[in-house]
């Protein structure tokens, strides 16, 4: 009686769960569970322009649930990926990807920073080379200097 | 000068001026994808009482404005008065009716006036979304054939109506000379 008691709760809890993890919540899915996992995929992918930082996927934005529903229309009308993407690109630019692509206007973005790192990482090489080229050389003593050695310590003993 | 210090001196210099100009831009402006785009192919039933309605057709032939409202929108009621103003000079102003109720929307035009020679009403939102409308109030400024020129995001005020729109739609009316049908 106890168990079965416990086991409907824990049901009960994890239907809860499942409801309140989906930000969607009631949204009308996708009758294909792969095709449904697609969209979601690339809900993932796509900035909330309301929002800004959040996908559309976390976003509760009115229009980040429409942006979903066409994302889901387009898959369910069989759009690759990329067409899918490219469906929302041309009405609201790369800046609808949360991932800029590379291209030319887009190109400091990504290469800057490891430029920028392998000019540090190059000109710290050359501040090492340097500094151990500017050690002198280790000799050893001439016949000469270690006679003149010996006399000083010989003084200095004596004193 | 050696160049060991002037080189991390202008180096500073060049990140702190290219900071100081990021600063200043307004990231909920987003350049709109559209621009010298033609209008997306759309049809919509007029708002109820203020027809006749829009399609991409009628925003061809001359320099138009559409101008993206609803009645939930509180910055639409701002600008409204100007539109209402601009429309008494004859440019033609399309109302584009985004996510309303029908009777909301009348009953809004009919309260606060109506600069639009057309309205289409985009209950669903769809014609929205295919002209990258992100927020309303949006207005676009479209020339002799049907391709969107300008984008403004959020309400316009006199000034941005005076030295951005009407700048536009005077230099796109002297400029273009209809093109011969497709």
């Amino acid at each position: 009686m106890i168990g079965l008691r416990r086991a409907a709760l824990a049901a009960l809890f994890v239907a809860g769960c499942a409801v309140l993890a989906s930000a969607q919540g009631l949204e009308p899915v996708l009758p294909d569970p792969a095709q449904e996992a697609r969209a979601q995929e690339l809900h993932k992918r796509i900035r909330c322009l309301v929002c800004q930082n959040q996908s559309i996927h976390e976003s509760n934005a009115e229009l980040a649930r429409d942006l979903r529903a066409v994302v889901r229309e387009r898959v369910a009308a069989g759009d690759t990926d990329d067409q899918a993407v490219a469906y929302l690109v041309a009405r609201y630019g790369d800046w609808v990807l949360l991932r800029p692509p590379l291209n030319g206007r887009t190109l400091l973005l990504w290469l800057g920073p490891p430029f920028i790192l392998g000019a540090a990482l190059i000109r710290t090489g050359v501040y090492f080379v340097r500094s151990r080229r500017t050690i002198p050389e280790f000799k050893p003593l001439s016949s000469e200097e270690k006679a003149r050695v010996a006399e000083l310590l010989g003084e200095e003993r004596q004193g | 000068m050696r160049p060991a210090l002037v080189v991390p001196v202008a180096l500073f210099a060049v990140v702190a001026v290219a900071l100081a100009v990021g600063l200043g831009l307004k990231p909920r402006e987003i350049p709109s994808a559209l621009i010298g785009q033609p209008v997306p192919a759309f049809a919509l039933d007029p708002v109820e009482n203020f027809g006749p309605g829009l399609s991409n057709e009628d925003l061809r032939g001359q320099v138009t404005i559409v101008n993206v409202f609803a009645s939930w929108c509180v910055p639409c009621r701002a600008e409204h008065q100007l539109w209402v103003d601009v429309a008494k000079t004859g440019l033609p102003i399309f109302g584009l009716n985004y996510k309303d109720t029908p009777a909301n929307a009348s009953a809004w035009l009919a309260q606060l006036g109506n600069p639009y020679q057309r309205t289409g009403a985009d209950r669903q939102g769809r014609v929205g979304i295919d002209f990258g409308v992100y927020g309303v109030p949006e207005t676009f400024v479209i020339d002799h054939n049907g391709i969107i020129q300008l984008k403004f995001i959020g309400p316009v005020d006199r000034v941005a109506l005076e030295t951005q729109i009407l700048p536009k739609v005077r230099a796109l009316q002297a400029l273009v000379q209809p093109a011969p049908a497709r």
